[in-house]
Formats: C-alpha cells, sequence, structure tokens
C-alpha cells in the first residue's frame, strides 16, 4: 500500500509570535515548523505503516528551504521526499496550490492521500479537498481518526455538532485534524536516515496535465485587493488588586456603568 | 484536467444574484443560514438583484417558508433521498449543478464543518476562486484604487478574512471569475428580522443523483449528547482558561454565569485536559463568539484565542500574571486570585440584583 501526505512548512505561531515595535507581526524572526494537522497526518501515515508495512512519501510545495520539512518528515519515520519547487508557481492561491498538487500526484503511485485539514498560517481548509476534486477522488475532510479496512478506509468524520463513522474505497483522500494522534518525535536512526535520503525535486515540467494558465500568480482566480497586519484592539485599563474586595469593587462599578446589572 | 482559464465576457454577463447554502442538519435549519440569507440580500440590495436560499436535503420542501421568512426572495430546493444525511459528492453535484444551471454572480457558504469541506469541492468543480471563512463582505470596485493600464471592475464582491491566528487581515476579490464564492464564519453577519408569512418563490430542482465511488458510505452517526445551549448565542459568557486548575473548580464559573444569566466556556488548554467539551471551547479551533461581555477568567490570551473572542463587545479579564496577553485586548483587567475574586463577585452580583 502506498500513502503520500502533503506537507507544509508554515511560521511557528505557538509562544514564539513575534512582534515589530508598530505591533505588526515579525515573520522574519518566527521559527518555522510542520503544519500541526499535517503533522498528524503524517503520524496517521506512520501508524499505518507500522501495522501494515505500508509506504509513505511525504510531498511539500514551497521555496527550496522547505526541504527542511520533508527532512523532518523522514526523520519520522517517512520513506521518501518530494518537493515541488519552481519559480512560476510563486503567489499561489488555494485554487493554483492544489491544481499544481494534483499534477505533482499524478506522476506519483497511491492508494491513499492525506492531507491536514488546514494550515495555521492561512487557515482556509481548501487546498485537500481542491485536490481530491482534481483528481476525481472521494474526499473525507476533518478526520479524527482512521482505520484500514481491506482496500477501503473506515474514518471518523467530525461535524459541529458530533460526527459520522464513513467509509471509502481506496484511492481517496482524508483531511486530518490535529487532535487525531500524538505525533511520534524524530528518532536519532531516522534523523540518520533523513541526512541520507534522497529528496526528489519536481519543477513545472514535472506536473502531469495541468496547464500554465492554472499556476503561480497567474493561475490564481482570487486575487489580493487590500492585505494589512491587523491593528489590534488597544488594551483597556487595569488595576492589580490589593484584595479580592478590591478586584470584585472594581469590576462590579463596571458592570454597573455598562448597565450590564 | 482541471482546467480554468479566464472566463469570457460574455459567459460573465450571465452571472446575476445572490445565491447562500441554506444549511440543514436532520431537516433542522442551521443558525447560519439564516446569517447569510441576511448578509446576502444587503449585497443583494446594493447590486439591484434577489436573495436566493439553495435548500438541499431529503425531504426539506417544508423548510422553504422558513427561509423565506428570514428573507430570502427565492429558494431553490434540491430534494433527494441521496442527501439525507451530509456526505461530500451527492451534495457538491446538488450545490455544483445549482450554480451551472442558473449562474449566480455570488455563491455564499457558512464556514462550518460542512461548509468548509463543500465550498471547496464545488468552487473547483465549477472552476472559480473561494475565500475562507471571511468576516466582513462589501460591494466595492476592484482594484479599490485604479490602476493604470488595468481595467477597474465595479461592483465586485470584497471579501476580508483574518488569517495567521487572526493577526493579519485580507481583503480578496475574484475579479475575473464567476461566482464569487466565500465562506463566511458564523456568528458574525446579522440575520434579519423574523417576518411571519413571508413566502418566498420555491423552484424545485434535481440534477439526478447516481452512486459512484465518490458516495462514501455511513455506517454510524453520532450526536454530541449535550443540552448546553450554544456559547454562540450567549449574551454573556464566563470563560476559564487553564489557570482554572480542575474541572471541579469549574464550579465557581458556572456559578458566576448563572447569576449574570450567561454561560460557561473555555480555551482550548481546557478541552485539551479533559476538563470541559470541545463545543464549548472558544477560539480558533473553536468557536467565534461576540458577546455583550466575555470574561477571561485564568485565560492567557493565546492568538488562538483571542482570535475567537476579541469582537466581544466588553471584556473582562482576571489573571495573576500581570503580563499575561488577555490584559492586551481586555477593557478592563484585574490582576489577582481568581479562586478568591470570583466567588466573592458572584455574591456580589447577586446582591446588586437584589437591591433592584
Amino acid at each position: 500500500m502506498k500513502i503520500i501526505v502533503c506537507i507544509k512548512q508554515v511560521p511557528d505561531t505557538k509562544g514564539g509570535v513575534k512582534f515589530n515595535p508598530d505591533g505588526t507581526l515579525d515573520r522574519g524572526a518566527m521559527l518555522t515548523i510542520m503544519n500541526p494537522d499535517d503533522k498528524a497526518g503524517l503520524e496517521a501515515a506512520l501508524r499505518i505503516k507500522d501495522a501494515t508495512g505500508a509506504e509513505v512519501t511525504v510531498i511539500t510545495m514551497g521555496l527550496p528551504k522547505a526541504a527542511d520539512v520533508l527532512q523532518e518528515a523522514i526523520a519520522m519515520g517517512a520513506d521518501k521526499g518530494v518537493l515541488v519547487t519552481d519559480r512560476v508557481l510563486g503567489g499561489a492561491d488555494t485554487w493554483a496550490t492544489s491544481t499544481t498538487l494534483a499534477g505533482a500526484l499524478r506522476k506519483l503511485d497511491y492508494d491513499l492521500i492525506i492531507t491536514g485539514r488546514q494550515a495555521i498560517d492561512g487557515d482556509t481548509a481548501q487546498v485537500g479537498p481542491q485536490i481530491a476534486e482534481h483528481l476525481g477522488l472521494p474526499v473525507i475532510s476533518y478526520a479524527q481518526e482512521i482505520k484500514v479496512d481491506g482496500d477501503s478506509v473506515v474514518v471518523k468524520r467530525v461535524y459541529d455538532d458530533g460526527y459520522h463513522m464513513v467509509k471509502a474505497k481506496m484511492p481517496c483522500l482524508i483531511t486530518a485534524l490535529s487532535e487525531l494522534n500524538e505525533p511520534r518525535y524524530m528518532t536519532p536512526g531516522g534523523i540518520f536516515d533523513a541526512v541520507n535520503a534522497e529528496i526528489t525535486t519536481f519543477g513545472r515540467a514535472d506536473l502531469v496535465d495541468v496547464d500554465d494558465s492554472d499556476l503561480g500568480l497567474k493561475g490564481s482566480p482570487t486575487k489580493i485587493a487590500r492585505a494589512s497586519d491587523k491593528v489590534r484592539k488597544g488594551a483597556g485599563e487595569k488595576i492589580v488588586a490589593e484584595s479580592p474586595e478590591d478586584g470584585v469593587n472594581y469590576i462590579v462599578g463596571k458592570l454597573l456603568d455598562k448597565h450590564v446589572i | 484536467m482541471n482546467k480554468m482559464g479566464a472566463m469570457n465576457a460574455e459567459e460573465y454577463a450571465k452571472y446575476k444574484g445572490v445565491y447562500v447554502f441554506a444549511q440543514q442538519v436532520d431537516n433542522v435549519i442551521s443558525g447560519i443560514s439564516f446569517e447569510l440569507i441576511g448578509e446576502g440580500k444587503r449585497l443583494a440590495e446594493q447590486l439591484g438583484v434577489d436573495v436566493t436560499a439553495v435548500l438541499i436535503g431529503s425531504d426539506v420542501k417544508g423548510l422553504a417558508d422558513e427561509l423565506a421568512e428570514y428573507g430570502a426572495d427565492k429558494v431553490i430546493v434540491v430534494d433527494d433521498p441521496e442527501l439525507k444525511n451530509y456526505r461530500t459528492e451527492p451534495y457538491a453535484h446538488a450545490l455544483a449543478s445549482v450554480i451551472n444551471e442558473y449562474k449566480p454572480e455570488i455563491v455564499l457558504v457558512g464556514a462550518t464543518a460542512i461548509g468548509r469541506d463543500l465550498g471547496p469541492t464545488v468552487s473547483a468543480r465549477v472552476k472559480t476562486g473561494l475565500t475562507a471563512d471571511c468576516t466582513l463582505l462589501e460591494i466595492a470596485d476592484f482594484p479599490i484604487n485604479p490602476i493604470p493600464g488595468q481595467e477597474q471592475k465595479h461592483n465586485q464582491l470584497l471579501m476580508t478574512r483574518p488569517a495567521f491566528g487572526g493577526n493579519t487581515i485580507a481583503t480578496i476579490a475574484c475579479p475575473d471569475n464567476r461566482p464569487q464564492m466565500a465562506t463566511v464564519r458564523p456568528g458574525v453577519m446579522q440575520k434579519l428580522e423574523k417576518k411571519p408569512g413571508a413566502k418566498a418563490e420555491v423552484i424545485e430542482f434535481n440534477p439526478g443523483f447516481t452512486p459512484d465511488n465518490k458516495y462514501v458510505e455511513i455506517l454510524e452517526i453520532s450526536k454530541a449528547v449535550s443540552d448546553i445551549k450554544d456559547i454562540m448565542d450567549a449574551k454573556i459568557l464566563v470563560s476559564g482558561g487553564r489557570g482554572v486548575g480542575s474541572a471541579e473548580n469549574f464550579k465557581i464559573l458556572e456559578d458566576l454565569a448563572e447569576a449574570l444569566g450567561g454561560q460557561v466556556s473555555c480555551s482550548r488548554a481546557v478541552v485539551d485536559s479533559g476538563w470541559m467539551p470541545r463545543d464549548l471551547q472558544v477560539g480558533q479551533t473553536g468557536k467565534t463568539v461576540r458577546p455583550n461581555v466575555y470574561f477571561a477568567i485564568g485565560i492567557s490570551g493565546a492568538i488562538q484565542h483571542v482570535a475567537g473572542m476579541e469582537e466581544s463587545d466588553i471584556i473582562v479579564a482576571i489573571n495573576k500574571d500581570e503580563d499575561a496577553p488577555i490584559f492586551d485586548v481586555a477593557d478592563y483587567g484585574v490582576v489577582g486570585d481568581l479562586n478568591k475574586i470570583v466567588p466573592q463577585l458572584t455574591e456580589a452580583i447577586k446582591a446588586q440584583m437584589a437591591s433592584k
């Protein structure tokens, strides 16, 4: 069985958010990590590998330095890495990203594709389902459990008010929630493997059945009209309560002023 | 090959009207559907067109009147036994077929666990752009300011959305393709006042459903057993974080919520610790809330949490850490011990209420 996991290198927002003096986000100062939902998807694939001996390939699209995230995945236990990188792919929205990844996936063999539900930098949750649509595959989004059952997968698909257990025949695409599992750490042997592992690089010419008009900035139907780092709501008042009564009287006073009570 | 290409002018001009996906689960219309009709109507009036609700399900025709009462001018009903429970494929086929048949210029879908699966699939199928999780929609020119050598298109949908856990905002347009599609964050747009007895033109449409490999099989359906009201509807939320210390200690927050006629909610850390169920979680991976008053108690204020509550009218924070980032968004902050302050606050509020 062959599994491909789509992963993305993203800036780390957890605990490491850095701001410029003017209150905007300092992206350059932030570390990068493997996107958490993708890492859970990778862990799910590695568990299938542990149980069945499946082959796990990781693929990412980005700048050449995104190869780091493939090496991390190999150090965790993935077998191969594919980096999709080309100048013409820059500035892609979710349509152009999904057409690119679909073009790369057509060149590879798979039974199962796993993506993260969404990336923490864009938060769109669109690329997974859009890849499935381009490839004509069934998609199961928001997976909290994945089991392989013969030539099918059985997935716990989470909704706002509960879940469905759904079964789909492979090949299919699943988008993983970070709640799916607790990803493993890299192993010393894995890190050794990662250093020696061959990472295949795909450029524009390697993408199968994709038109130039569907790639990069030019192939992106959505255009940015305006972008800004958010002006955060300013801090209001703050008191240090010398005693609990201080704090209580302060809050009750404000609630009375605002006619809440 | 799923090729998009630019849409020619003749085809482009055929796309008219604002359509919203009227999400229903178990034949109960989801709250987001009314919010989308309200917002859709506002946009439609600026464009001088109608707002149409697209109702998809099995035995759902009877729900059309309710959509009319909340402002839908037309309701397109796609009713088929295959559509009994949400599955990506038959629903995507239904909505994509409606779009291809009726050619709306704008399609809005709720950014729910259903809509964020349906929206991307449909947008890829009808070959147009999609903007995720929008919090503001406007009709305006694109580019916003004229650029020499580039046509400035009028009456475009500008879609504003937070990204990066709410730290950046971007406004997106889809100027060259139709329809313009957006998923819209629940709890942000305003529904219209219900007009009892209002009627809409109801159109029945069935594109035909032939199960194939994309029709997944539902083996089991489990609903979260909960008698808790949705925190998105609460006027007052008393929200606790890791600093509350234990599941048992949420009792003091529940007492405060009860005294104020509010509800308890929580941060992700609390859900991860198993102290509270997920449907009470506020934040980027939980729910977005905008109550009149939001109490952040023992919540440090990670950006992922703030993204889900910063639109609250009044934010009151209680935290022992003077440098907690929550104080950067709080209107009223108290540095102190929540275990002492919260129970006394509850008693003081009860005393105030009783004296009136």
